[in-house]
């Protein structure tokens, strides 16, 4: 028995942390001028799905789709306990929007095969749509259990799940195989294993080792580079330390439905939030200036 | 759907629950009724339940001109795959062009899978909507009378306006609290129209076992007045301040990330981005620094006092009343002036 688990991640930019300086003078972000950071549910979502399988045995398997350097959530899921990562990049799928980003991430999901639980958060901080769940739940034809907080049961088949739905919880029960949307509350993430860490701080995709021999070896030719390259890969294939790298074409998506022409919708304007007040009536922190104002308030029936 | 159907009508997912509406169908409504107008189309309302064809009444006096109902026990208690598959079937059969829903946890649980099977555009947790033009940068060509929706993303640091000018409907969640509401006229008149829907067996798998309600607490959004402290209050203790002035005006106690974080209260009373979405006729901010994710939360209250020590702190650009100065010694200052009003 066991439960085959697949966990969608996202590397986003850490939004809590603009500021001024990462603002461009149009008004956008500059996403490079972040840091980034593992998207703060996704972390319980991995939680969430190591725990099935620590207790009824199966395999975790972890999708992110971005960039190349998106490699770095997946060696943090594997020093958690992933069983497998998979990286999902093509310059194709960018300008996504929810839509598309759940069509691209069902076609990665279909190749994986048969699937018991796909784990998501409940929603990216970059973002907060909390929409890519269940569209991706509808795009793979399973039901969806958003707010997850835990299985309260689960018998072969059959599971039961409390969810959070704000002002109250329920318990569903439902069939495999199903999606979860998960929420912070569900679980208290495990922090990175020091053993993992020690194995799998080597673990790379081959975009990511054709750009270290560039660095650490910019003299070689092009044929000694990927001679050298071959020669490594071969070497990490053997421990498992190869990040896999799918691309669009690998999963057979329909381009039609990625990137800008798969997203129906479109940015118009973006402005940076401006304030909108001119200034502000300063009042003296003392007795008389405090009585002043609040008569104003009562005067104008703010209060009372 | 890719059929633009400009004739269409402007829908209102109107969210029940025990045969209640929810607060933000009705802000929904007077929303909608703007849109429909503008755009000279009727505005109707979806309303599924058991026995709840009563509440028709309520949305056409907030402005529906229809009301299309689906009676079905199925649908007494909400599950995602049947009212999904209610509000597909009704889509495609009446074609509307906008469709708007609460960005409630349920809204934002059903309309994506919509939106999904729809193949159309959603855009979640708007702030405002709009009727307008937009003129497509590549191919040039102007699409009139879309529908722009305008809402915070990044963290709250911008504001995007989205379009959706290809795939039909134009779909949308609405945050709750950031519309107004226009009062009922019980004289307006509207039609009902029962509809039918099919289930398969597949939309009927999840079963609900067991669901558990509790009475808000902390009703922050219709509370008229709100007294909310932030990291500056200091300590859990020192919150108390917080409550004893909120007593003293008859208002509700709110708080920023930062004292719930600190653990100074729960979460239930966050106001902000992440929190609550707040208008009130008058909003005390305490000790509150007046970060962009808490100023997106409660900038649109009618007067906003500001009570902190920094005078750089952004909270006082939203401000209209500003004490710089030791909220522990001007709390106290304005309970002693309200109640010497009072008496």
């Amino acid at each position: 028995m066991g439960y085959e688990c697949v966990v969608c991640v996202k590397q986003v930019p850490d939004t809590t942390r603009v500021t001024g300086e990462s603002m461009k003078a149009d008004g956008t972000v500059n996403r490079a001028a972040l840091p980034t950071i593992f998207n703060p549910e996704d972390l319980h979502a991995l939680e969430a799905a190591l725990r099935v399988r620590d207790q009824h045995g199966g395999h975790v398997t972890v999708i992110t789709m971005g960039p190349g350097a998106a490699a770095e959530v997946l060696r943090e899921c594997l020093y958690r306990g992933a069983d497998r990562v998979i990286l999902l990049t093509d310059r194709r799928a960018a300008a996504s929007d929810t839509l598309a980003t759940s069509y691209i991430l069902s076609r990665a999901i279909r190749k994986l095969g048969p699937i018991d639980l796909v784990f998501c958060g409940r929603q990216a901080i970059d973002g907060d749509t909390a929409q890519v769940g269940p569209q991706l739940a509808e795009k793979l034809e399973l039901p969806q259990v958003t707010y997850f907080e835990q299985f309260t049961d689960m018998i072969d088949r059959t599971v039961r799940i409390r969810r959070n739905v704000g002002n109250g919880w329920e318990i569903l029960q439902a069939r495999l195989p199903l999606l979860v949307t998960v929420l912070d509350s569900a679980n208290q993430p495990r922090p990175p294993a020091a053993k993992k860490v020690m194995q799998y701080k080597r673990a790379h995709t081959m975009e990511e080792l054709r750009r270290q021999l560039a660095e650490t070896q910019p003299s070689l030719s092009e044929e000694q580079c990927e001679q050298e390259l071959g020669r490594q890969v071969e070497q990490l294939q053997q421990r498992g330390l190869i990040i896999n790298q799918w691309n669009l074409d690998d999963i057979q998506a329909d381009l039609q439905w990625c990137g800008l022409s798969g997203s129906p919708t479109k940015v118009h304007r973006i402005q940076a939030i401006v304030l909108t007040k001119e200034g502000f009536t300063e009042i003296p922190p003392t007795e008389a200036g405090i009585r002043q104002m609040i008569g104003e308030l009562i005067k104008d029936h703010t209060l009372g | 759907m890719n059929h633009r159907h400009y004739q269409g009508e402007v829908w209102v997912f109107a969210e029940q629950e025990d045969e209640h509406l929810s607060e933000v169908v009705l802000e929904l409504c007077t929303k909608a009724r703007q849109l429909a107008d503008q755009l000279q189309v009727p505005m109707a309302a979806v309303l599924a339940g058991w026995n709840v064809r009563e509440l028709s009444y309520r949305l056409i006096a907030h402005g529906a001109d229809k009301v299309y109902h689906v009676h079905h026990t199925e649908l007494e208690y909400y599950r995602t795959l049947p009212y999904a598959r209610v509000l597909t079937t009704l889509i495609e059969k009446q074609q509307p062009q906008i469709v708007i829903f609460g960005a409630t946890p349920l809204g934002r649980d059903l309309a994506p899978r919509i939106a999904s099977a729809m193949r159309c555009g959603l855009t979640a947790d708007c702030t405002d909507l709009e009727i307008g033009d937009y003129t497509d940068p590549k191919t040039k060509e102007t699409h009139r009378n879309l529908l722009l929706q305008i809402r915070p993303a990044f963290g709250g640091n911008i504001i995007a306006t989205i379009v959706n000018p290809e795939r039909w409907p134009q779909m949308a969640t609405v945050r709750e609290g950031v519309m107004r509401l226009n009062p009922p006229d019980p004289k307006r008149s509207g039609k009902i129209i029962d509809e039918t829907v099919q289930f398969t067996p597949a939309d009927l798998s999840v079963q609900l076992i067991e669901r558990h309600r509790e009475p808000r607490k902390v009703n922050l959004k219709t509370a008229r007045t709100i007294v909310a402290g932030g990291g500056g209050v200091g300590s859990r203790e020192n919150f108390q301040l917080i409550r004893d002035l909120a007593a003293a005006i008859g208002g509700a106690v709110g708080a920023s990330r930062a004292a719930v974080d600190g653990g100074f209260i729960g979460k239930e009373h966050q106001v902000g981005q992440t929190g609550t979405t707040v208008r009130p006729a008058l909003y005390i901010a305490a000790g509150i620094s007046g970060a962009v994710q808490h100023r997106a939360g409660m900038e649109e209250s009618a007067k906003i006092i500001a009570i902190n020590w920094d005078k750089e702190a952004p909270i006082f650009s939203v401000a209209h009343y500003g004490i710089v100065g030791d909220l522990n010694k001007i709390i106290p200052m304005m309970i002693k002036a309200i109640k010497e009003r009072a008496s």
